[in-house]
């Protein structure tokens, strides 16, 4: 191959709209409203390990939400539904925002150890808190935001261990139900924002396939007020 | 040894420099035969000057002094040089002008994102023929352009820049909040648009789905006529501005490839009137765009109106290719 500019993957926007589905939790609902918009996605929910699925006029690509914007972005997906925490994390990712499909509601706080008072002492005696997560924009921003200095720990996996063996005095992650927080004996400080999942679609596909973009964001706005 | 380059900049071999040749070519007979010949400005101006074009503070992405300790900056576009251009060296020529360019341009990137800071722009400057015919000529130069570089299925967006700002002035809405609102409409950001503009005093729900209905807007010339019916001073001032092009650009026999978008938004500041972006079906990215500036020479003192356009010449070749091997593979529309 000759020619590569980075960051420019091809696409192909001819036949069916391509749809990135998320795996994880937000997978199972955003199947529950793809049927309630008229998709089949029974071939997805089967036990298939395949990652592409056709199914009539659509074609499902399932994937980490996290990578939804990127696939989407770059137009290998026309649309997709992802997390509002992934948008945010990944706010230069160029996507449009088309629709709040309400469902997996959860918050992004800032957490600490049950009557623990480390992350008050080290920001009064050391002038910053140390703050591990997976979130590192939405950490930082929110604490310039709150006009506080940090420490940034960026983790990959499981976040609650960090302060539980020492690794920051706090952390700043996703909750939906707090059993996650509790197990690990820790509690929620500050209340960051809400997240739901959100419908984004790729800027020249919402432009230059308009009828299906608005027909899907139609249905799938009828189906979330369900 | 592996001896980096920055990233954003690339290095070019013969294969893909045969073929960009090619393109540059066939872009610059097209801006030729109609009139538009190519000149060359430096890559590096003063800043002061660059910034007087773009209505920032800074003129450059790159700026640094010289040995005489004055701030120069990369250029970050081909339009605002060549405003100073027709200003200082054809101040007593009789407009209109036509100028076309082959330059690399510079502009700041976002770290890991496969950006280019250095990528080379083709385009066209029509400056002294106001709306409609200037714009319509311009369109008429790019659909030329687009055909010469074997992208038929590529689509021209012709958009409005001036209607959200006069809208939301007509909604009583000035200043950040405007900006902030405006700002939601360019990332095509809907729903923080319908959160910001409803956390916004003295807008009614019935403004509100206007703004956001407006922005969905995009076809044929029938979305001029769903405009309208939303009402307001706003509104139809610009579709009437649309309205014009767009029969000028029927009467050239060029509106098939053009689609009418109201939600279309261009982040440089200097824009006025009929703003344009050109996608291909194959690539996810936008082409190339422009639009009217028509206050621009007036920073430079000269008050003439002004359009024009550039393609991104690396995106344009990878659609290029994309095409290609879609046509070889004989898919289907």
């Amino acid at each position: 191959m000759s020619f590569q500019v980075a960051g420019l993957s091809p696409a192909k926007p001819d036949g069916p709209l391509k749809l990135a589905v998320p795996r994880g939790a937000l997978f199972g609902e955003t199947l529950d409203i793809l049927d309630g918009a008229g998709i089949d996605t029974s071939e997805v929910r089967g036990d298939s390990r395949s990652l592409i699925f056709e199914t009539e006029g659509m074609t499902l690509v399932t994937m980490r939400p996290s990578d939804v914007p990127t696939y989407v972005e770059a137009g290998a997906a026309d649309v997709g539904i992802t997390g509002k925490d992934v948008l945010l994390e990944q706010a230069d990712r160029m996507v449009y925002e088309l629709l709040d499909l309400g469902f997996g509601r959860c918050r992004m706080v800032l957490a600490g150890r049950k009557g623990d008072e480390r992350m008050g002492e080290s920001q009064r005696r050391l002038g910053m808190m140390r703050i591990a997560t997976k979130y590192p924009r939405i950490a930082t921003e929110y604490f310039e935001r709150t006009g506080r200095q940090i420490e940034l720990i960026e983790v990959k996996g499981s976040v609650e261990l960090a302060p539980l063996i020492g690794l920051g005095d706090g952390i700043v992650d996703l909750v939906a139900t707090g059993r996650t927080l509790e197990e690990n004996d820790l509690e929620v400080r500050e209340e960051i924002l809400e997240c739901t999942a959100r419908f984004v679609a790729n800027r020249v596909a919402h432009k230059l396939r308009a009828a299906e973009v608005d027909e899907l964001t139609a249905k799938l706005r009828e189906a979330a007020a369900r | 040894m592996i001896h980096p380059i920055p990233p954003g900049t690339r290095d070019v071999l013969p294969d893909e420099m045969r073929e960009l040749r090619r393109l540059q070519r066939a872009l610059l007979e097209v801006f030729e035969a109609r009139g538009y010949g190519e000149v060359a400005t430096p890559a590096i101006e003063y800043d002061e000057v660059l910034a007087r074009g773009e209505g920032r503070t800074a003129g450059g992405s790159y700026r640094f002094f010289d040995e005489s300790g004055d701030l120069l900056a990369l250029r970050s576009d081909m339009t605002v040089p060549i405003a100073r251009l027709v200003a200082g060296r054809l101040a007593g020529a009789e407009p209109p002008h036509r100028f076309s360019y082959m330059a690399s341009t510079y502009r700041a990137v976002r770290p890991q994102r496969g950006q280019m800071r250095e990528f080379v722009q083709a385009g066209v400057e029509l400056i002294g023929l106001p709306a409609p015919q200037g714009t319509a000529e311009i369109v008429e130069v790019l659909d030329a352009a687009l055909d010469a570089a074997g992208l038929d299925r590529a689509v021209i967006g012709l958009g409005d820049a001036d209607l959200y700002r006069q809208l939301l002035s007509e909604f009583g809405v000035e200043g950040e909040a405007r900006d902030s609102i405006i700002g939601r409409l360019a990332t095509h950001d809907l729903v923080g648009l319908e959160a910001e503009l409803s956390a916004v005093e003295g807008i009614d729900d019935e403004q509100c789905a206007t703004c956001v209905a407006l922005s969905q807007l995009r076809g044929g010339s029938e979305v001029l006529e769903q405009a309208r019916g939303l009402g307001g001073a706003a509104v139809e001032r610009a579709t009437a501005r649309l309205q014009e092009t767009f029969d000028e650009l029927e009467r050239r026999g060029v509106a098939g490839r053009v689609q009418i978008d109201l939600g279309l938004l261009r982040d440089l500041g200097y824009y006025s009137g009929a703003i344009l972006e050109v996608y291909d079906p194959a690539v996810g990215h936008v082409l190339g765009g422009g639009g009217r500036y028509d206050g621009l020479l007036e920073r430079f003192g000269v008050d003439l109106p002004a359009a024009g356009f550039a393609l991104y010449l690396e995106r344009v070749h990878v659609a290029q290719m994309e095409e290609e091997s879609r046509r070889g593979k004989g898919e289907g529309r």
